[in-house]
Protein backbone atom coordinates (compact mmCIF):
# COMPACT_ATOMS: atom_id res chain seq x y z
CA UNK A 1 0.00 0.00 0.00
CA UNK A 2 1.55 3.49 -1.06
CA UNK A 3 0.00 6.92 0.63
CA UNK A 4 -1.50 7.57 3.78
CA UNK A 5 -3.35 4.71 5.46
CA UNK A 6 -6.77 6.40 5.90
CA UNK A 7 -7.12 9.65 3.81
CA UNK A 8 -10.57 11.53 4.32
CA UNK A 9 -11.73 14.42 2.43
CA UNK A 10 -15.18 16.65 2.71
CA UNK A 11 -16.83 13.34 4.61
CA UNK A 12 -20.99 14.27 5.64
CA UNK A 13 -22.50 11.31 6.99
CA UNK A 14 -26.30 11.64 7.08
CA UNK A 15 -28.96 10.45 9.10
CA UNK A 16 -32.41 11.76 6.86
CA UNK A 17 -32.65 15.04 8.25
CA UNK A 18 -30.06 14.79 10.53
CA UNK A 19 -26.26 15.47 9.83
CA UNK A 20 -24.47 13.73 11.87
CA UNK A 21 -20.62 14.46 10.26
CA UNK A 22 -19.66 17.40 8.20
CA UNK A 23 -16.67 18.11 6.18
CA UNK A 24 -14.61 15.90 8.08
CA UNK A 25 -11.33 15.73 6.43
CA UNK A 26 -7.65 14.41 7.02
CA UNK A 27 -4.94 11.96 6.06
CA UNK A 28 -3.04 9.60 8.58
CA UNK A 29 -0.07 8.02 7.81
CA UNK A 30 1.29 4.24 8.53
CA UNK A 31 1.89 4.08 11.91
CA UNK A 32 0.54 7.27 13.34
CA UNK A 33 -2.49 7.45 15.32
CA UNK A 34 -5.07 10.30 15.48
CA UNK A 35 -7.21 11.27 18.33
CA UNK A 36 -11.09 12.14 17.60
CA UNK A 37 -12.23 14.72 20.31
CA UNK A 38 -15.84 16.00 19.90
CA UNK A 39 -18.79 16.11 22.43
CA UNK A 40 -21.86 14.05 22.80
CA UNK A 41 -23.38 13.91 19.33
CA UNK A 42 -20.83 15.57 17.16
CA UNK A 43 -20.64 12.18 15.28
CA UNK A 44 -17.14 10.54 16.78
CA UNK A 45 -18.75 6.92 16.91
CA UNK A 46 -20.61 7.79 13.11
CA UNK A 47 -16.81 8.59 12.27
CA UNK A 48 -15.59 5.45 13.39
CA UNK A 49 -18.16 3.57 11.65
CA UNK A 50 -17.64 5.18 8.64
CA UNK A 51 -14.27 3.90 8.51
CA UNK A 52 -14.49 0.51 9.53
CA UNK A 53 -17.05 -0.13 6.13
CA UNK A 54 -20.20 -0.47 8.64
CA UNK A 55 -21.44 2.88 7.68
CA UNK A 56 -21.52 4.49 4.08
CA UNK A 57 -20.42 7.93 3.72
CA UNK A 58 -23.35 10.50 2.51
CA UNK A 59 -20.69 12.32 0.49
CA UNK A 60 -16.97 12.90 0.36
CA UNK A 61 -13.98 10.83 -0.25
CA UNK A 62 -13.22 7.99 2.44
CA UNK A 63 -10.01 5.87 1.64
CA UNK A 64 -8.85 3.12 4.26
CA UNK A 65 -5.75 1.04 3.97
CA UNK A 66 -5.64 1.80 -0.06
CA UNK A 67 -9.17 1.01 -0.74
CA UNK A 68 -12.12 3.87 -1.72
CA UNK A 69 -15.16 3.48 0.53
CA UNK A 70 -17.37 1.68 0.19
CA UNK A 71 -17.18 0.27 -3.07
CA UNK A 72 -13.87 -1.28 -2.37
CA UNK A 73 -14.93 -1.78 1.86
CA UNK A 74 -14.61 -6.14 0.62
CA UNK A 75 -10.96 -5.32 0.15
CA UNK A 76 -9.96 -3.73 3.93
CA UNK A 77 -12.42 -6.05 5.89
CA UNK A 78 -10.30 -8.31 7.59
CA UNK A 79 -7.24 -5.94 7.98
CA UNK A 80 -9.81 -3.37 10.33
CA UNK A 81 -9.74 -3.95 14.15
CA UNK A 82 -13.18 -2.29 15.65
CA UNK A 83 -13.51 -1.61 19.42
CA UNK A 84 -16.83 0.28 19.50
CA UNK A 85 -19.30 0.81 22.64
CA UNK A 86 -21.01 -2.80 21.91
CA UNK A 87 -18.04 -5.53 23.17
CA UNK A 88 -19.66 -7.52 19.88
CA UNK A 89 -19.45 -10.57 21.89
CA UNK A 90 -22.40 -13.31 22.10
CA UNK A 91 -23.85 -13.49 25.07
CA UNK A 92 -24.48 -16.90 26.09
CA UNK A 93 -20.60 -18.15 24.63
CA UNK A 94 -18.00 -18.12 26.70
CA UNK A 95 -15.20 -15.26 26.31
CA UNK A 96 -13.13 -18.59 24.79
CA UNK A 97 -15.88 -19.72 22.19
CA UNK A 98 -16.42 -15.90 21.13
CA UNK A 99 -12.62 -15.48 20.63
CA UNK A 100 -13.17 -18.85 18.68
CA UNK A 101 -15.95 -17.85 16.81
CA UNK A 102 -14.17 -14.17 15.37
CA UNK A 103 -11.16 -16.75 14.49
CA UNK A 104 -12.76 -18.38 12.37
CA UNK A 105 -14.69 -15.78 10.25
CA UNK A 106 -11.39 -14.41 9.74
CA UNK A 107 -9.45 -17.20 8.64
CA UNK A 108 -7.59 -18.25 11.98
CA UNK A 109 -8.72 -22.02 12.67
CA UNK A 110 -7.24 -25.40 14.06
CA UNK A 111 -3.94 -24.97 16.46
CA UNK A 112 -2.65 -21.69 15.69
CA UNK A 113 -6.10 -19.94 16.28
CA UNK A 114 -5.86 -22.31 19.86
CA UNK A 115 -2.58 -20.58 20.85
CA UNK A 116 -3.30 -17.11 19.45
CA UNK A 117 -6.27 -16.95 21.39
CA UNK A 118 -4.68 -18.67 24.69
CA UNK A 119 -1.95 -15.96 24.52
CA UNK A 120 -4.51 -13.12 23.88
CA UNK A 121 -6.66 -14.06 26.52
CA UNK A 122 -3.40 -14.37 29.23
CA UNK A 123 -2.46 -10.77 27.85
CA UNK A 124 -5.54 -9.26 28.82
CA UNK A 125 -5.63 -11.30 32.14
CA UNK A 126 -8.83 -13.49 31.25
CA UNK A 127 -7.61 -16.80 31.09
CA UNK A 128 -9.01 -17.89 34.58
CA UNK A 129 -12.58 -16.55 33.35
CA UNK A 130 -12.02 -18.08 29.46
CA UNK A 131 -14.51 -20.34 29.49
CA UNK A 132 -17.39 -18.64 31.57
CA UNK A 133 -20.17 -16.95 29.92
CA UNK A 134 -20.34 -13.78 28.62
CA UNK A 135 -23.55 -12.88 30.29
CA UNK A 136 -21.86 -13.90 33.79
CA UNK A 137 -19.00 -11.26 33.26
CA UNK A 138 -18.55 -7.73 33.94
CA UNK A 139 -18.21 -4.78 31.89
CA UNK A 140 -15.23 -4.63 32.89
CA UNK A 141 -14.26 -7.96 32.07
CA UNK A 142 -15.94 -7.99 28.57
CA UNK A 143 -14.21 -4.90 27.57
CA UNK A 144 -11.14 -6.91 28.24
CA UNK A 145 -12.49 -9.97 25.72
CA UNK A 146 -13.35 -6.84 23.30
CA UNK A 147 -9.89 -5.99 23.36
CA UNK A 148 -8.49 -9.35 22.80
CA UNK A 149 -11.28 -10.12 19.83
CA UNK A 150 -10.65 -6.57 18.46
CA UNK A 151 -6.79 -7.51 17.74
CA UNK A 152 -7.39 -11.71 17.35
CA UNK A 153 -6.49 -10.97 13.10
CA UNK A 154 -3.59 -8.72 13.84
CA UNK A 155 -5.32 -5.92 12.08
CA UNK A 156 -3.56 -3.58 10.50
CA UNK A 157 -5.80 -0.01 11.51
CA UNK A 158 -7.51 -0.06 14.94
CA UNK A 159 -10.32 2.22 15.27
CA UNK A 160 -11.13 2.34 18.77
CA UNK A 161 -14.13 4.24 20.61
CA UNK A 162 -13.08 4.66 24.24
CA UNK A 163 -11.28 2.16 24.61
CA UNK A 164 -10.40 2.32 28.48
CA UNK A 165 -13.91 2.58 29.48
CA UNK A 166 -14.97 0.03 32.04
CA UNK A 167 -11.30 -1.05 32.76
CA UNK A 168 -9.56 -1.01 35.92
CA UNK A 169 -6.27 0.15 36.56
CA UNK A 170 -4.60 -3.27 35.89
CA UNK A 171 -6.63 -3.51 32.90
CA UNK A 172 -5.31 -0.60 31.15
CA UNK A 173 -1.87 -1.62 31.78
CA UNK A 174 -2.81 -4.72 29.82
CA UNK A 175 -4.72 -2.81 27.42
CA UNK A 176 -2.09 -1.08 26.08
CA UNK A 177 0.04 -3.19 25.24
CA UNK A 178 -2.27 -5.24 22.32
CA UNK A 179 -4.25 -1.34 21.27
CA UNK A 180 -1.13 1.30 22.73
CA UNK A 181 0.55 3.25 20.40
CA UNK A 182 3.23 0.49 19.77
CA UNK A 183 4.82 -1.79 16.94
CA UNK A 184 3.44 1.15 14.25
CA UNK A 185 0.20 0.92 14.73
CA UNK A 186 -1.97 3.32 12.62
CA UNK A 187 -4.81 3.81 14.87
CA UNK A 188 -8.06 6.22 15.40
CA UNK A 189 -8.72 6.57 19.11
CA UNK A 190 -11.97 8.56 19.80
CA UNK A 191 -12.12 9.56 23.56
CA UNK A 192 -13.87 12.01 25.99
CA UNK A 193 -10.70 11.83 28.35
CA UNK A 194 -7.94 13.56 25.84
CA UNK A 195 -5.04 14.39 28.48
CA UNK A 196 -4.87 10.47 28.75
CA UNK A 197 -3.86 10.18 25.27
CA UNK A 198 -2.89 13.15 23.98
CA UNK A 199 0.91 12.61 24.58
CA UNK A 200 0.12 9.30 22.07
CA UNK A 201 -1.59 11.43 19.37
CA UNK A 202 0.06 12.39 16.11
CA UNK A 203 -2.93 14.89 15.06
CA UNK A 204 -6.06 15.62 17.00
CA UNK A 205 -9.52 15.90 15.26
CA UNK A 206 -11.89 17.80 16.43
CA UNK A 207 -15.75 17.17 15.98
CA UNK A 208 -18.59 19.64 16.86
CA UNK A 209 -21.98 19.88 16.18
CA UNK A 210 -22.70 21.87 13.39
CA UNK A 211 -19.52 22.38 12.83
CA UNK A 212 -16.54 22.07 10.93
CA UNK A 213 -13.90 19.41 11.71
CA UNK A 214 -10.50 20.88 12.76
CA UNK A 215 -7.37 18.95 13.04
CA UNK A 216 -4.40 20.20 14.17
CA UNK B 1 -10.87 -13.92 2.14
CA UNK B 2 -12.28 -17.07 4.56
CA UNK B 3 -14.49 -19.90 2.72
CA UNK B 4 -18.62 -19.73 2.51
CA UNK B 5 -17.67 -23.14 3.77
CA UNK B 6 -15.96 -22.52 6.65
CA UNK B 7 -18.07 -19.02 7.48
CA UNK B 8 -21.38 -21.48 7.18
CA UNK B 9 -20.39 -23.81 9.15
CA UNK B 10 -18.93 -21.80 12.03
CA UNK B 11 -22.19 -19.60 12.46
CA UNK B 12 -24.38 -22.08 12.25
CA UNK B 13 -22.50 -23.81 14.76
CA UNK B 14 -22.35 -20.63 17.39
CA UNK B 15 -26.80 -20.49 16.32
CA UNK B 16 -26.75 -24.41 17.52
CA UNK B 17 -25.01 -24.21 20.22
CA UNK B 18 -26.46 -21.14 21.64
CA UNK B 19 -30.01 -22.79 21.01
CA UNK B 20 -28.43 -25.71 23.11
CA UNK B 21 -27.80 -24.12 25.76
CA UNK B 22 -30.24 -21.80 26.06
CA UNK B 23 -33.76 -23.42 24.66
CA UNK B 24 -35.20 -19.79 23.34
CA UNK B 25 -36.38 -20.88 20.67
CA UNK B 26 -37.61 -24.97 20.23
CA UNK B 27 -39.35 -25.63 23.37
CA UNK B 28 -41.69 -22.37 23.08
CA UNK B 29 -42.16 -23.13 19.46
CA UNK B 30 -43.19 -27.09 19.94
CA UNK B 31 -45.16 -26.52 22.95
CA UNK B 32 -47.26 -23.75 20.97
CA UNK B 33 -47.68 -26.26 18.39
CA UNK B 34 -48.90 -29.13 21.04
CA UNK B 35 -51.38 -26.46 22.98
CA UNK B 36 -52.66 -25.51 19.82
CA UNK B 37 -53.99 -29.09 19.32
CA UNK B 38 -55.53 -29.37 22.33
CA UNK B 39 -57.18 -26.41 21.74
CA UNK B 40 -58.65 -27.66 18.18
CA UNK B 41 -59.25 -31.33 19.22
CA UNK B 42 -61.46 -29.56 21.78
CA UNK B 43 -62.97 -26.92 19.90
CA UNK B 44 -63.76 -29.39 16.95
CA UNK B 45 -65.00 -32.08 19.81
CA UNK B 46 -63.14 -34.45 17.35
CA UNK B 47 -61.12 -37.23 18.07
CA UNK B 48 -60.39 -38.12 14.41
CA UNK B 49 -59.37 -35.84 11.72
CA UNK B 50 -58.73 -36.59 7.99
CA UNK B 51 -58.30 -34.95 4.61
CA UNK B 52 -58.25 -31.03 4.04
CA UNK B 53 -59.32 -30.62 8.11
CA UNK B 54 -56.62 -32.48 9.26
CA UNK B 55 -53.89 -31.02 6.63
CA UNK B 56 -55.49 -27.05 7.72
CA UNK B 57 -54.77 -28.33 11.19
CA UNK B 58 -51.26 -29.67 10.57
CA UNK B 59 -50.16 -26.82 8.59
CA UNK B 60 -51.79 -23.73 10.15
CA UNK B 61 -50.08 -25.23 13.41
CA UNK B 62 -46.59 -25.14 12.03
CA UNK B 63 -46.79 -22.32 10.80
CA UNK B 64 -47.53 -20.33 13.60
CA UNK B 65 -45.12 -22.46 15.70
CA UNK B 66 -42.74 -21.78 12.92
CA UNK B 67 -43.18 -17.86 13.31
CA UNK B 68 -42.07 -18.14 16.66
CA UNK B 69 -38.57 -19.45 15.99
CA UNK B 70 -38.67 -16.95 13.09
CA UNK B 71 -38.99 -13.72 15.57
CA UNK B 72 -36.29 -14.67 17.48
CA UNK B 73 -33.78 -15.87 14.39
CA UNK B 74 -31.36 -12.52 14.45
CA UNK B 75 -31.96 -11.24 17.81
CA UNK B 76 -28.63 -11.99 19.04
CA UNK B 77 -27.06 -10.71 15.75
CA UNK B 78 -28.85 -7.36 16.72
CA UNK B 79 -28.31 -6.92 20.20
CA UNK B 80 -24.96 -8.77 20.94
CA UNK B 81 -23.86 -6.69 17.94
CA UNK B 82 -23.25 -10.06 15.63
CA UNK B 83 -24.34 -8.06 12.54
CA UNK B 84 -21.13 -5.97 12.72
CA UNK B 85 -18.95 -8.52 13.68
CA UNK B 86 -19.90 -10.51 10.30
CA UNK B 87 -20.16 -7.46 8.50
CA UNK B 88 -16.20 -7.04 9.59
CA UNK B 89 -15.20 -9.99 8.41
CA UNK B 90 -13.58 -11.24 5.29
CA UNK B 91 -16.68 -13.50 4.22
CA UNK B 92 -19.50 -13.57 1.97
CA UNK B 93 -22.40 -12.48 3.35
CA UNK B 94 -24.56 -15.07 2.04
CA UNK B 95 -22.41 -17.63 4.33
CA UNK B 96 -25.07 -15.57 7.27
CA UNK B 97 -28.31 -15.94 5.28
CA UNK B 98 -27.31 -19.73 4.98
CA UNK B 99 -26.69 -20.08 7.85
CA UNK B 100 -29.31 -18.92 9.82
CA UNK B 101 -31.91 -20.84 7.31
CA UNK B 102 -30.13 -24.11 7.93
CA UNK B 103 -30.33 -23.57 11.61
CA UNK B 104 -34.34 -22.23 11.22
CA UNK B 105 -34.24 -25.86 9.56
CA UNK B 106 -32.70 -28.19 11.91
CA UNK B 107 -35.29 -25.76 14.30
CA UNK B 108 -38.37 -26.57 11.97
CA UNK B 109 -37.26 -30.40 11.67
CA UNK B 110 -36.91 -30.74 15.49
CA UNK B 111 -40.19 -29.11 15.80
CA UNK B 112 -41.93 -32.00 13.68
CA UNK B 113 -40.20 -34.72 15.24
CA UNK B 114 -41.97 -33.78 18.36
CA UNK B 115 -44.94 -32.93 17.10
CA UNK B 116 -45.91 -34.43 13.99
CA UNK B 117 -46.47 -37.74 16.38
CA UNK B 118 -48.47 -36.09 18.85
CA UNK B 119 -50.86 -34.62 16.14
CA UNK B 120 -51.10 -38.61 14.80
CA UNK B 121 -51.97 -39.52 18.28
CA UNK B 122 -54.61 -36.89 18.68
CA UNK B 123 -55.94 -36.98 15.35
CA UNK B 124 -55.01 -39.53 13.40
CA UNK B 125 -56.51 -43.62 12.75
CA UNK B 126 -53.20 -44.75 11.69
CA UNK B 127 -49.53 -43.61 10.87
CA UNK B 128 -49.56 -44.86 7.24
CA UNK B 129 -49.61 -40.88 6.12
CA UNK B 130 -46.32 -40.25 7.96
CA UNK B 131 -43.31 -41.68 5.36
CA UNK B 132 -45.31 -39.52 2.35
CA UNK B 133 -45.74 -36.97 4.84
CA UNK B 134 -42.33 -36.36 5.51
CA UNK B 135 -41.37 -35.36 2.29
CA UNK B 136 -44.04 -32.30 1.87
CA UNK B 137 -42.75 -31.34 5.62
CA UNK B 138 -39.31 -31.19 4.63
CA UNK B 139 -39.90 -29.40 1.12
CA UNK B 140 -41.95 -26.91 3.13
CA UNK B 141 -39.80 -26.32 5.78
CA UNK B 142 -37.03 -25.18 3.21
CA UNK B 143 -39.19 -22.96 1.70
CA UNK B 144 -40.33 -21.47 5.17
CA UNK B 145 -36.81 -21.43 6.33
CA UNK B 146 -35.35 -19.89 3.01
CA UNK B 147 -38.74 -16.95 3.47
CA UNK B 148 -38.57 -16.48 7.23
CA UNK B 149 -34.97 -16.18 7.27
CA UNK B 150 -35.23 -13.24 4.32
CA UNK B 151 -38.36 -11.42 6.30
CA UNK B 152 -36.35 -12.35 9.90
CA UNK B 153 -33.00 -10.56 8.64
CA UNK B 154 -35.08 -7.38 7.81
CA UNK B 155 -37.74 -7.26 10.48
CA UNK B 156 -35.03 -7.63 13.34
CA UNK B 157 -34.53 -3.84 12.67
CA UNK B 158 -37.39 -3.12 13.64
CA UNK B 159 -38.45 -2.11 17.47
CA UNK B 160 -42.33 -3.92 16.22
CA UNK B 161 -40.50 -7.16 15.09
CA UNK B 162 -42.19 -9.36 16.45
CA UNK B 163 -45.70 -7.61 14.71
CA UNK B 164 -43.37 -6.86 11.70
CA UNK B 165 -42.25 -10.20 10.63
CA UNK B 166 -45.70 -12.09 10.69
CA UNK B 167 -47.62 -9.46 8.97
CA UNK B 168 -44.67 -9.30 5.86
CA UNK B 169 -43.93 -13.53 6.09
CA UNK B 170 -47.99 -14.68 5.92
CA UNK B 171 -48.69 -13.06 2.71
CA UNK B 172 -45.45 -14.75 1.17
CA UNK B 173 -45.63 -17.92 2.01
CA UNK B 174 -49.69 -18.35 1.08
CA UNK B 175 -48.60 -20.17 -2.19
CA UNK B 176 -46.47 -22.32 0.28
CA UNK B 177 -49.20 -22.83 2.86
CA UNK B 178 -51.77 -24.14 -0.85
CA UNK B 179 -49.30 -26.42 -1.86
CA UNK B 180 -48.61 -28.04 1.38
CA UNK B 181 -51.77 -28.75 2.81
CA UNK B 182 -52.76 -29.74 -1.04
CA UNK B 183 -50.26 -32.31 -1.03
CA UNK B 184 -50.91 -33.67 2.69
CA UNK B 185 -55.07 -33.50 2.03
CA UNK B 186 -54.91 -36.89 -0.11
CA UNK B 187 -52.23 -37.59 2.40
CA UNK B 188 -54.64 -37.66 5.51
CA UNK B 189 -57.37 -39.31 4.30
CA UNK B 190 -59.72 -41.66 5.95
CA UNK B 191 -58.86 -44.95 4.66
CA UNK B 192 -55.24 -44.31 3.94
CA UNK B 193 -53.45 -42.26 1.74
CA UNK B 194 -53.57 -41.81 -1.70
CA UNK B 195 -51.46 -40.09 -4.46
CA UNK B 196 -53.58 -37.86 -6.33
CA UNK B 197 -51.56 -34.78 -7.50
CA UNK B 198 -48.93 -35.49 -5.41
CA UNK B 199 -46.49 -34.93 -7.42
CA UNK B 200 -48.12 -31.44 -8.97
CA UNK B 201 -48.19 -29.85 -5.09
CA UNK B 202 -44.39 -32.10 -4.77
CA UNK B 203 -43.32 -29.52 -7.91
CA UNK B 204 -45.01 -26.85 -6.60
CA UNK B 205 -43.27 -26.78 -3.00
CA UNK B 206 -39.83 -27.32 -5.04
CA UNK B 207 -40.20 -24.51 -7.27
CA UNK B 208 -41.25 -22.12 -4.17
CA UNK B 209 -37.88 -22.96 -2.22
CA UNK B 210 -36.06 -22.69 -5.16
CA UNK B 211 -37.29 -19.22 -6.15
CA UNK B 212 -36.58 -17.79 -2.19
CA UNK B 213 -33.13 -19.46 -1.45
CA UNK B 214 -32.34 -17.50 -5.06
CA UNK B 215 -34.04 -14.40 -3.90
CA UNK B 216 -32.48 -14.98 -0.83
CA UNK B 217 -28.68 -15.34 -2.46
CA UNK B 218 -29.51 -12.80 -4.65
CA UNK B 219 -30.60 -10.16 -1.96
CA UNK B 220 -29.21 -10.79 1.81
CA UNK B 221 -26.02 -8.76 0.91
CA UNK B 222 -27.56 -5.45 0.67
CA UNK B 223 -29.87 -6.21 3.27
CA UNK B 224 -27.38 -6.41 5.58
CA UNK B 225 -25.83 -3.10 4.54
CA UNK B 226 -26.83 -0.17 6.28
Amino acid sequence: MSGPAVAVAGLRRDFGDRTALAAVGFELAAGETLLVLGGNGSGKTTLLRVLSTLLRPSAGEVRVLGASLPGEAWKVRGRIGLLGHEPLLYRDLSGRENLRFHARLHGLDGAAAAVRIAALLAAVGMERRADQRVAELSAGMRQRLAIARCVLHEPELLLLDEPDSNLDADGRELARDLIGPGEGRTRVVVTHDPERFEAEADQVLRLGVGERAVVS
Amino acid sequence: MTSSTIAFRTILGKDLRTELRTLQSLPAMALFAVTTFVIFRFALDRTALSGSLASGVLWATLLFAAILGINRLFVAEREEGGFDAIRLAPIDRTALFAAKAAALLVYLLVLEAIVVPVFAVFFLDSAAALPPLLLVLLLADLGLAATGTLISSMAVHSRARDLLAPLVLLPLVVPLMIAATGASEPLLDLGGPSYERFGTWLAVLGLYDLIFLLVGYAVFDFLLED
